[in-house]
Protein backbone atom coordinates (compact mmCIF):
# COMPACT_ATOMS: atom_id res chain seq x y z
CA UNK A 1 0.00 0.00 0.00
CA UNK A 2 1.43 3.33 -1.05
CA UNK A 3 1.54 6.31 1.29
CA UNK A 4 1.53 8.76 -1.63
CA UNK A 5 -0.94 9.35 -4.44
CA UNK A 6 -1.64 11.59 -7.41
CA UNK A 7 -4.39 14.14 -7.16
CA UNK A 8 -5.81 16.95 -9.29
CA UNK A 9 -7.90 19.87 -8.11
CA UNK A 10 -8.86 23.41 -8.96
CA UNK A 11 -7.30 25.96 -6.63
CA UNK A 12 -8.41 29.57 -7.00
CA UNK A 13 -9.55 28.85 -10.53
CA UNK A 14 -6.36 27.11 -11.62
CA UNK A 15 -6.13 23.38 -12.41
CA UNK A 16 -3.26 21.76 -10.56
CA UNK A 17 -1.99 18.17 -10.36
CA UNK A 18 0.48 16.93 -7.76
CA UNK A 19 1.68 13.82 -6.01
CA UNK A 20 0.94 14.13 -2.29
CA UNK A 21 1.63 12.22 0.88
CA UNK A 22 -1.63 10.67 2.06
CA UNK A 23 -1.23 12.11 5.53
CA UNK A 24 -0.80 15.72 4.36
CA UNK A 25 -3.64 18.05 5.29
CA UNK A 26 -4.95 20.67 2.92
CA UNK A 27 -3.20 23.61 4.64
CA UNK A 28 0.26 22.06 4.39
CA UNK A 29 -0.52 21.20 0.79
CA UNK A 30 -1.52 24.80 -0.01
CA UNK A 31 1.41 26.33 1.85
CA UNK A 32 4.25 23.94 1.21
CA UNK A 33 3.39 22.50 -2.20
CA UNK A 34 1.58 25.45 -3.81
CA UNK A 35 3.24 28.32 -1.94
CA UNK A 36 -0.10 29.84 -0.91
CA UNK A 37 0.81 31.22 2.51
CA UNK A 38 -2.50 32.98 3.25
CA UNK A 39 -4.09 29.93 4.88
CA UNK A 40 -2.75 29.50 8.40
CA UNK A 41 -2.33 26.45 10.58
CA UNK A 42 -2.73 27.19 14.27
CA UNK A 43 -3.72 24.19 16.35
CA UNK A 44 -3.89 21.56 13.58
CA UNK A 45 -6.67 19.71 15.36
CA UNK A 46 -9.83 21.58 14.59
CA UNK A 47 -10.10 24.06 17.44
CA UNK A 48 -8.91 27.48 16.26
CA UNK A 49 -10.33 28.06 12.77
CA UNK A 50 -7.19 29.80 11.46
CA UNK A 51 -7.15 27.22 8.65
CA UNK A 52 -10.64 27.97 7.31
CA UNK A 53 -10.79 27.66 3.50
CA UNK A 54 -13.54 26.89 0.99
CA UNK A 55 -13.95 23.47 -0.57
CA UNK A 56 -16.63 23.14 -3.25
CA UNK A 57 -18.11 26.43 -2.11
CA UNK A 58 -18.38 25.62 1.61
CA UNK A 59 -16.07 26.60 4.44
CA UNK A 60 -14.10 23.78 6.06
CA UNK A 61 -11.25 23.38 8.48
CA UNK A 62 -8.27 22.83 6.19
CA UNK A 63 -6.31 21.06 8.92
CA UNK A 64 -9.01 18.37 9.17
CA UNK A 65 -9.18 17.57 5.47
CA UNK A 66 -6.59 15.45 3.71
CA UNK A 67 -5.39 16.82 0.40
CA UNK A 68 -5.61 13.22 -0.82
CA UNK A 69 -9.36 13.19 -0.20
CA UNK A 70 -9.89 16.26 -2.39
CA UNK A 71 -9.13 14.80 -5.80
CA UNK A 72 -11.45 16.65 -8.19
CA UNK A 73 -12.43 19.32 -5.66
CA UNK A 74 -12.57 23.08 -6.07
CA UNK A 75 -10.62 24.94 -3.40
CA UNK A 76 -10.70 28.67 -2.70
CA UNK A 77 -8.30 30.38 -0.35
CA UNK A 78 -7.94 33.92 0.92
CA UNK A 79 -5.64 34.62 -2.04
CA UNK A 80 -8.41 33.60 -4.46
CA UNK A 81 -11.20 35.61 -2.88
CA UNK A 82 -8.87 38.60 -2.53
CA UNK A 83 -8.03 38.49 -6.24
CA UNK A 84 -11.68 38.30 -7.30
CA UNK A 85 -12.60 41.22 -5.05
CA UNK A 86 -15.47 39.20 -3.61
CA UNK A 87 -14.76 40.23 -0.01
CA UNK A 88 -13.09 43.59 -0.61
CA UNK A 89 -15.68 45.35 1.57
CA UNK A 90 -15.07 42.95 4.46
CA UNK A 91 -11.32 43.39 4.13
CA UNK A 92 -11.65 47.17 4.13
CA UNK A 93 -13.93 47.11 7.16
CA UNK A 94 -11.50 44.84 9.06
CA UNK A 95 -8.73 47.34 8.41
CA UNK A 96 -10.84 50.41 9.17
CA UNK A 97 -12.03 48.99 12.52
CA UNK A 98 -8.74 47.44 13.58
CA UNK A 99 -10.31 43.98 13.39
CA UNK A 100 -7.07 42.72 11.90
CA UNK A 101 -4.14 43.09 14.29
CA UNK A 102 -1.44 40.40 14.05
CA UNK A 103 -3.45 38.93 11.17
CA UNK A 104 -3.06 35.28 12.10
CA UNK A 105 -6.77 34.62 12.45
CA UNK A 106 -7.82 37.05 9.72
CA UNK A 107 -8.04 34.86 6.59
CA UNK A 108 -10.17 32.35 8.50
CA UNK A 109 -12.29 35.09 10.05
CA UNK A 110 -12.90 36.71 6.68
CA UNK A 111 -13.96 33.48 4.98
CA UNK A 112 -16.20 32.57 7.92
CA UNK A 113 -17.76 36.04 7.94
CA UNK A 114 -18.29 35.88 4.17
CA UNK A 115 -20.00 32.51 4.65
CA UNK A 116 -22.41 34.03 7.17
CA UNK A 117 -23.24 37.04 5.01
CA UNK A 118 -23.87 34.78 2.02
CA UNK A 119 -26.67 32.99 3.87
CA UNK A 120 -27.95 35.81 6.06
CA UNK A 121 -28.18 39.35 4.75
CA UNK A 122 -28.54 41.07 8.09
CA UNK A 123 -27.39 38.94 11.01
CA UNK A 124 -27.71 40.19 14.57
CA UNK A 125 -24.54 40.71 16.63
CA UNK A 126 -25.48 37.53 18.47
CA UNK A 127 -25.67 35.62 15.18
CA UNK A 128 -22.34 37.05 14.08
CA UNK A 129 -20.73 35.92 17.33
CA UNK A 130 -22.34 32.49 16.97
CA UNK A 131 -21.08 32.00 13.42
CA UNK A 132 -17.57 33.13 14.32
CA UNK A 133 -17.52 31.09 17.54
CA UNK A 134 -15.22 28.49 16.00
CA UNK A 135 -12.52 31.03 15.13
CA UNK A 136 -10.09 32.11 17.80
CA UNK A 137 -8.49 35.56 17.83
CA UNK A 138 -5.79 36.26 20.39
CA UNK A 139 -5.52 39.99 19.63
CA UNK A 140 -8.75 41.85 19.08
CA UNK A 141 -11.07 40.66 21.83
CA UNK A 142 -13.57 40.01 18.99
CA UNK A 143 -15.52 43.22 19.45
CA UNK A 144 -13.87 44.96 16.51
CA UNK A 145 -14.44 41.90 14.32
CA UNK A 146 -18.16 41.81 15.15
CA UNK A 147 -18.32 45.56 14.45
CA UNK A 148 -16.67 45.09 11.05
CA UNK A 149 -18.99 42.26 9.99
CA UNK A 150 -22.05 44.16 11.18
CA UNK A 151 -20.93 47.28 9.31
CA UNK A 152 -20.50 45.34 6.06
CA UNK A 153 -23.91 43.71 6.40
CA UNK A 154 -25.52 47.13 6.80
CA UNK A 155 -23.47 48.59 3.98
CA UNK A 156 -24.47 45.76 1.63
CA UNK A 157 -28.09 46.47 2.52
CA UNK A 158 -27.62 50.14 1.76
CA UNK A 159 -28.05 51.15 5.39
CA UNK A 160 -26.20 53.73 7.44
CA UNK A 161 -23.17 52.65 9.47
CA UNK A 162 -23.67 51.84 13.17
CA UNK B 1 1.50 17.80 15.34
CA UNK B 2 1.57 15.92 12.08
CA UNK B 3 -0.24 12.66 11.45
CA UNK B 4 1.86 9.49 11.12
CA UNK B 5 2.25 8.05 7.60
CA UNK B 6 -0.56 5.87 6.29
CA UNK B 7 -1.91 4.69 2.97
CA UNK B 8 -5.07 6.21 1.52
CA UNK B 9 -7.63 4.21 -0.43
CA UNK B 10 -10.81 5.71 -1.89
CA UNK B 11 -13.89 3.49 -2.11
CA UNK B 12 -16.35 4.16 -4.93
CA UNK B 13 -19.11 1.75 -3.86
CA UNK B 14 -20.09 -0.25 -0.80
CA UNK B 15 -18.67 -3.46 -2.31
CA UNK B 16 -15.47 -1.62 -3.10
CA UNK B 17 -15.27 -0.32 0.49
CA UNK B 18 -15.54 -3.81 1.98
CA UNK B 19 -13.03 -5.20 -0.52
CA UNK B 20 -10.46 -2.46 0.21
CA UNK B 21 -11.10 -2.69 3.95
CA UNK B 22 -10.53 -6.43 4.22
CA UNK B 23 -7.51 -6.31 1.90
CA UNK B 24 -5.96 -3.50 3.97
CA UNK B 25 -6.08 -5.59 7.14
CA UNK B 26 -7.07 -4.97 10.75
CA UNK B 27 -4.89 -1.86 11.19
CA UNK B 28 -6.88 0.07 8.59
CA UNK B 29 -9.58 2.60 9.57
CA UNK B 30 -12.59 4.06 7.79
CA UNK B 31 -12.50 7.76 6.97
CA UNK B 32 -15.81 9.62 6.66
CA UNK B 33 -15.80 13.40 7.35
CA UNK B 34 -12.48 13.18 9.17
CA UNK B 35 -13.58 15.76 11.74
CA UNK B 36 -12.72 13.48 14.64
CA UNK B 37 -10.37 11.01 13.00
CA UNK B 38 -7.90 13.49 11.44
CA UNK B 39 -7.69 15.37 14.75
CA UNK B 40 -6.89 12.16 16.67
CA UNK B 41 -4.27 11.22 14.05
CA UNK B 42 -2.62 14.64 14.49
CA UNK B 43 -2.28 13.73 18.18
CA UNK B 44 -0.97 10.31 17.12
CA UNK B 45 -3.57 8.65 19.31
CA UNK B 46 -3.56 5.85 16.76
CA UNK B 47 -1.39 4.85 13.82
CA UNK B 48 -3.58 3.16 11.21
CA UNK B 49 -1.85 1.42 8.31
CA UNK B 50 -4.40 2.81 5.88
CA UNK B 51 -7.48 5.00 5.71
CA UNK B 52 -10.36 3.73 3.61
CA UNK B 53 -12.18 6.85 2.44
CA UNK B 54 -15.89 5.99 2.34
CA UNK B 55 -17.02 9.59 1.83
CA UNK B 56 -17.86 8.99 -1.85
CA UNK B 57 -19.81 5.76 -1.41
CA UNK B 58 -23.23 6.58 -2.90
CA UNK B 59 -25.10 3.86 -0.97
CA UNK B 60 -24.26 5.56 2.33
CA UNK B 61 -25.79 8.97 1.61
CA UNK B 62 -29.24 10.49 1.47
CA UNK B 63 -32.25 11.13 3.69
CA UNK B 64 -35.41 9.21 2.79
CA UNK B 65 -38.86 8.48 4.16
CA UNK B 66 -39.89 4.83 4.37
CA UNK B 67 -42.72 3.14 6.24
CA UNK B 68 -43.26 5.67 9.02
CA UNK B 69 -39.52 6.09 9.53
CA UNK B 70 -36.87 8.51 8.35
CA UNK B 71 -33.70 6.87 7.12
CA UNK B 72 -30.55 8.94 7.36
CA UNK B 73 -27.52 7.68 5.48
CA UNK B 74 -24.27 7.45 7.41
CA UNK B 75 -22.61 10.07 5.20
CA UNK B 76 -25.24 12.75 5.71
CA UNK B 77 -23.33 15.72 7.08
CA UNK B 78 -24.48 17.73 10.05
CA UNK B 79 -25.10 20.63 7.66
CA UNK B 80 -27.28 18.47 5.38
CA UNK B 81 -29.19 17.19 8.40
CA UNK B 82 -29.89 20.75 9.51
CA UNK B 83 -31.05 21.77 6.04
CA UNK B 84 -33.41 18.82 5.49
CA UNK B 85 -37.12 19.58 5.33
CA UNK B 86 -37.95 15.90 6.00
CA UNK B 87 -35.89 16.01 9.19
CA UNK B 88 -37.40 19.30 10.34
CA UNK B 89 -40.91 17.97 9.82
CA UNK B 90 -40.58 14.40 11.10
CA UNK B 91 -37.59 14.33 13.46
CA UNK B 92 -37.48 17.89 14.79
CA UNK B 93 -35.17 16.94 17.67
CA UNK B 94 -32.36 16.32 15.18
CA UNK B 95 -32.91 19.67 13.46
CA UNK B 96 -32.78 21.35 16.86
CA UNK B 97 -29.54 19.51 17.71
CA UNK B 98 -27.57 20.54 14.62
CA UNK B 99 -26.67 24.12 15.63
CA UNK B 100 -25.30 22.74 18.91
CA UNK B 101 -22.81 20.50 17.08
CA UNK B 102 -19.44 22.17 16.58
CA UNK B 103 -19.17 25.10 14.15
CA UNK B 104 -20.34 25.67 10.58
CA UNK B 105 -17.01 24.63 9.05
CA UNK B 106 -17.02 21.34 10.99
CA UNK B 107 -20.71 20.71 10.28
CA UNK B 108 -19.98 20.97 6.55
CA UNK B 109 -17.89 17.78 6.69
CA UNK B 110 -18.72 15.83 9.86
CA UNK B 111 -21.19 12.99 9.29
CA UNK B 112 -24.04 11.32 11.18
CA UNK B 113 -22.42 7.89 10.91
CA UNK B 114 -19.04 9.25 12.01
CA UNK B 115 -20.56 10.85 15.07
CA UNK B 116 -22.27 7.60 16.11
CA UNK B 117 -19.21 5.46 15.39
CA UNK B 118 -16.89 7.84 17.25
CA UNK B 119 -19.31 7.71 20.22
CA UNK B 120 -18.06 10.71 22.13
CA UNK B 121 -20.02 10.66 25.40
CA UNK B 122 -20.67 14.41 25.09
CA UNK B 123 -21.93 14.26 21.48
CA UNK B 124 -25.48 15.33 20.67
CA UNK B 125 -26.51 12.86 17.95
CA UNK B 126 -25.91 9.67 19.95
CA UNK B 127 -28.09 11.05 22.77
CA UNK B 128 -30.79 12.10 20.31
CA UNK B 129 -30.76 8.63 18.76
CA UNK B 130 -31.31 7.03 22.17
CA UNK B 131 -34.05 9.52 23.07
CA UNK B 132 -35.79 8.87 19.74
CA UNK B 133 -35.51 5.05 19.89
CA UNK B 134 -33.51 5.05 16.67
CA UNK B 135 -32.17 1.92 15.02
CA UNK B 136 -28.61 1.75 13.71
CA UNK B 137 -28.33 -0.17 10.44
CA UNK B 138 -24.95 -1.91 10.51
CA UNK B 139 -23.50 -3.60 7.44
CA UNK B 140 -20.84 -6.18 6.88
CA UNK B 141 -19.75 -7.58 3.55
CA UNK B 142 -22.29 -10.36 3.92
CA UNK B 143 -25.31 -8.73 5.48
CA UNK B 144 -27.17 -6.23 7.58
CA UNK B 145 -27.94 -6.02 11.29
CA UNK B 146 -30.35 -3.68 13.08
CA UNK B 147 -29.13 -2.42 16.45
CA UNK B 148 -31.36 -0.38 18.78
CA UNK B 149 -29.57 2.87 19.68
CA UNK B 150 -29.95 2.09 23.39
CA UNK B 151 -27.74 -0.99 22.85
CA UNK B 152 -25.36 0.58 20.35
CA UNK B 153 -23.27 2.68 22.73
CA UNK B 154 -21.36 0.31 24.98
CA UNK B 155 -18.87 2.59 26.73
CA UNK B 156 -16.38 5.42 26.33
CA UNK B 157 -15.82 5.81 22.57
CA UNK B 158 -16.98 2.24 22.08
CA UNK B 159 -19.94 0.77 20.23
CA UNK B 160 -21.56 -2.56 19.43
CA UNK B 161 -20.06 -2.54 15.91
CA UNK B 162 -17.98 -5.60 15.03
CA UNK B 163 -14.48 -5.09 13.60
CA UNK B 164 -15.68 -5.66 10.03
CA UNK B 165 -18.95 -3.76 10.38
CA UNK B 166 -19.80 -0.21 9.35
CA UNK B 167 -22.79 2.04 9.91
CA UNK B 168 -24.84 2.26 6.72
CA UNK B 169 -27.70 4.36 8.03
CA UNK B 170 -29.88 5.22 10.99
CA UNK B 171 -33.65 4.82 11.06
CA UNK B 172 -35.77 7.08 13.22
CA UNK B 173 -39.48 6.81 13.90
CA UNK B 174 -41.41 9.86 12.73
CA UNK B 175 -42.71 12.09 15.49
CA UNK B 176 -46.30 11.14 16.39
CA UNK B 177 -49.07 13.69 16.86
CA UNK B 178 -48.82 15.33 20.28
CA UNK B 179 -45.17 14.41 20.63
CA UNK B 180 -42.69 17.04 21.81
CA UNK B 181 -38.95 16.97 22.08
CA UNK B 182 -36.10 19.26 22.94
CA UNK B 183 -32.33 19.32 23.43
CA UNK B 184 -30.37 21.69 25.66
CA UNK B 185 -26.72 21.77 26.60
CA UNK B 186 -24.21 23.78 28.56
CA UNK B 187 -20.84 24.46 26.94
CA UNK B 188 -18.12 26.98 27.72
CA UNK B 189 -17.87 28.13 24.12
CA UNK B 190 -20.71 27.78 21.64
CA UNK B 191 -19.96 24.75 19.47
CA UNK B 192 -17.71 23.01 21.95
CA UNK B 193 -18.61 19.60 23.26
CA UNK B 194 -21.10 19.98 26.09
CA UNK B 195 -20.20 19.98 29.79
CA UNK B 196 -23.64 18.46 30.22
CA UNK B 197 -26.65 18.10 27.97
CA UNK B 198 -30.15 16.63 27.83
CA UNK B 199 -32.39 15.32 25.07
CA UNK B 200 -36.03 14.70 26.00
CA UNK B 201 -38.94 13.32 24.06
CA UNK B 202 -42.48 12.80 25.36
CA UNK B 203 -46.09 12.86 24.36
CA UNK B 204 -47.85 15.73 26.00
CA UNK B 205 -51.51 15.46 27.00
CA UNK B 206 -52.55 18.79 28.48
CA UNK B 207 -49.64 19.41 30.82
CA UNK B 208 -49.05 15.70 31.44
CA UNK B 209 -45.99 13.90 30.10
CA UNK B 210 -46.75 10.51 28.61
CA UNK B 211 -43.92 7.98 28.09
CA UNK B 212 -41.09 10.46 28.53
CA UNK B 213 -37.60 9.52 27.31
CA UNK B 214 -34.96 11.48 29.20
CA UNK B 215 -31.39 11.09 27.97
CA UNK B 216 -28.28 12.88 29.20
CA UNK B 217 -24.94 13.39 27.46
CA UNK B 218 -21.60 14.58 28.77
CA UNK B 219 -22.29 13.15 32.21
CA UNK B 220 -21.25 9.52 31.73
CA UNK B 221 -19.26 7.25 29.45
CA UNK B 222 -22.09 7.18 26.88
CA UNK B 223 -25.62 8.61 26.47
CA UNK B 224 -27.43 7.84 29.74
CA UNK B 225 -31.18 7.14 29.89
CA UNK B 226 -32.53 8.55 33.12
CA UNK B 227 -35.15 5.87 33.80
CA UNK B 228 -35.90 6.87 37.39
CA UNK B 229 -36.45 10.50 36.52
CA UNK B 230 -38.64 9.44 33.59
CA UNK B 231 -40.79 7.26 35.88
CA UNK B 232 -41.14 10.14 38.31
CA UNK B 233 -42.51 12.26 35.48
CA UNK B 234 -44.62 9.74 33.57
CA UNK B 235 -48.36 10.29 33.65
CA UNK B 236 -48.21 13.29 35.94
CA UNK B 237 -48.74 16.96 35.27
CA UNK B 238 -45.35 18.66 35.19
CA UNK B 239 -46.00 20.69 38.34
CA UNK B 240 -43.06 22.01 40.40
CA UNK B 241 -43.35 19.15 42.92
CA UNK B 242 -43.14 16.55 40.13
CA UNK B 243 -40.15 18.26 38.57
CA UNK B 244 -38.41 18.37 41.96
CA UNK B 245 -39.10 14.66 42.43
CA UNK B 246 -37.61 13.89 39.01
CA UNK B 247 -34.58 16.05 39.78
CA UNK B 248 -34.04 14.13 43.01
CA UNK B 249 -34.40 10.82 41.16
CA UNK B 250 -31.49 11.79 38.91
CA UNK B 251 -29.19 10.98 41.82
CA UNK B 252 -30.03 7.33 41.18
CA UNK B 253 -29.80 7.59 37.39
CA UNK B 254 -26.49 9.37 36.97
CA UNK B 255 -23.03 8.74 38.34
CA UNK B 256 -21.02 11.39 36.48
CA UNK B 257 -17.25 10.97 36.36
CA UNK B 258 -15.09 13.98 37.16
CA UNK B 259 -13.64 15.50 33.99
CA UNK B 260 -11.93 18.68 32.81
CA UNK B 261 -15.21 20.57 33.32
CA UNK B 262 -15.72 19.79 36.97
CA UNK B 263 -16.63 17.44 39.78
CA UNK B 264 -19.34 14.75 39.77
CA UNK B 265 -21.40 16.94 42.13
CA UNK B 266 -21.25 19.87 39.73
CA UNK B 267 -22.27 17.68 36.80
CA UNK B 268 -25.21 16.25 38.71
CA UNK B 269 -26.25 19.78 39.60
CA UNK B 270 -26.06 20.83 35.94
CA UNK B 271 -28.11 17.78 34.94
CA UNK B 272 -30.83 18.77 37.40
CA UNK B 273 -30.88 22.33 36.11
CA UNK B 274 -31.07 21.06 32.52
CA UNK B 275 -33.95 18.71 33.36
CA UNK B 276 -36.04 21.57 34.75
CA UNK B 277 -35.25 23.78 31.75
CA UNK B 278 -36.06 21.04 29.27
CA UNK B 279 -39.41 20.30 30.92
CA UNK B 280 -40.18 23.97 30.94
CA UNK B 281 -39.57 24.08 27.21
CA UNK B 282 -41.65 20.98 26.51
CA UNK B 283 -44.63 22.13 28.48
CA UNK B 284 -44.10 25.66 27.16
CA UNK B 285 -44.28 24.26 23.62
CA UNK B 286 -47.48 22.41 24.46
CA UNK B 287 -48.94 25.46 26.17
CA UNK B 288 -48.14 27.64 23.19
CA UNK B 289 -49.93 25.18 20.95
CA UNK B 290 -53.01 24.96 23.14
CA UNK B 291 -53.29 28.75 23.38
C1 LIG C 1 -13.72 21.80 16.83
C2 LIG C 1 -14.65 20.62 16.82
C3 LIG C 1 -15.76 20.65 17.63
C4 LIG C 1 -16.64 19.57 17.64
N1 LIG C 1 -17.73 19.66 18.42
C5 LIG C 1 -18.62 18.67 18.41
C6 LIG C 1 -19.79 18.75 19.20
O1 LIG C 1 -20.05 19.74 19.90
N2 LIG C 1 -20.65 17.70 19.16
C7 LIG C 1 -20.40 16.60 18.39
O2 LIG C 1 -21.22 15.69 18.38
N3 LIG C 1 -19.32 16.50 17.63
C8 LIG C 1 -18.43 17.51 17.62
N4 LIG C 1 -17.32 17.40 16.83
C9 LIG C 1 -17.09 16.15 16.06
C10 LIG C 1 -17.88 16.09 14.76
O3 LIG C 1 -19.25 15.99 15.03
C11 LIG C 1 -17.47 14.90 13.91
O4 LIG C 1 -17.98 15.17 12.65
C12 LIG C 1 -17.97 13.54 14.27
O5 LIG C 1 -17.71 13.22 15.60
C13 LIG C 1 -17.28 12.46 13.45
O6 LIG C 1 -17.80 12.42 12.16
P1 LIG C 1 -16.85 12.32 10.91
O7 LIG C 1 -17.71 12.03 9.75
O8 LIG C 1 -16.00 13.50 10.84
O9 LIG C 1 -16.03 10.99 11.24
P2 LIG C 1 -14.49 10.64 11.06
O10 LIG C 1 -13.66 11.59 11.79
O11 LIG C 1 -14.19 10.41 9.63
O12 LIG C 1 -14.48 9.23 11.79
C14 LIG C 1 -14.62 9.10 13.19
C15 LIG C 1 -14.55 7.62 13.55
O13 LIG C 1 -15.72 6.95 13.12
C16 LIG C 1 -15.38 5.91 12.20
N5 LIG C 1 -16.44 5.95 11.18
C17 LIG C 1 -16.80 7.02 10.41
N6 LIG C 1 -17.87 6.71 9.66
C18 LIG C 1 -18.19 5.42 9.93
C19 LIG C 1 -19.21 4.53 9.47
N7 LIG C 1 -20.14 4.91 8.58
N8 LIG C 1 -19.24 3.28 9.98
C20 LIG C 1 -18.32 2.89 10.90
N9 LIG C 1 -17.33 3.67 11.37
C21 LIG C 1 -17.27 4.93 10.89
C22 LIG C 1 -14.00 6.22 11.70
O14 LIG C 1 -13.31 5.06 11.34
C23 LIG C 1 -13.37 6.89 12.92
O15 LIG C 1 -12.92 5.93 13.82
C24 LIG C 1 -16.41 18.44 16.82
C25 LIG C 1 -15.27 18.40 16.00
C26 LIG C 1 -14.41 19.48 16.00
C27 LIG C 1 -13.21 19.42 15.12
S1 LIG D 1 -5.39 24.86 12.44
FE1 LIG D 1 -7.25 24.03 11.79
S2 LIG D 1 -8.59 24.55 13.37
FE2 LIG D 1 -6.67 25.21 14.15
S1 LIG E 1 -5.64 39.50 14.82
FE1 LIG E 1 -4.15 38.37 15.91
S2 LIG E 1 -5.18 36.49 16.21
FE2 LIG E 1 -6.73 37.71 15.46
Amino acid sequence: MSTTLDIAMTVNGERIARRVEARQHLIDFLRLDLGLMGSHAGCEHGLCGACTVRVDGRIVRGCLVLAAALDGATVETIEGVSDTGEIRDLQNAFIARNACQCGYCTPGMLLTAADLLASKAEPTREEIREHLSGNYCRCTGYHAIVDAVEAVARQRNGKAQP
Amino acid sequence: MKAPPFAYLRATSLDDAFRLWSAAGPEAKLLAGGQSLIATLAFRLSEPSALIDISRVPELGGITEAGGAIRIGALVTHAQLGASELVRRHVPLLAEAVPLIAHAAVRNRGTFGGSLAFADPAAELPACCVALDATVIARTRSGERRIPAAQFFTGLYTTALAADELIAAVELPQARPGERSTIIELARRSGDYAMAGIAVRAKIAGSTLVEPNVVFFGVGDRPISAGRAASALAGKPAAPATVAEAQAALGGDLDPPADQHGTPEMKLHLARVLLARALDRLIGHAGARAA
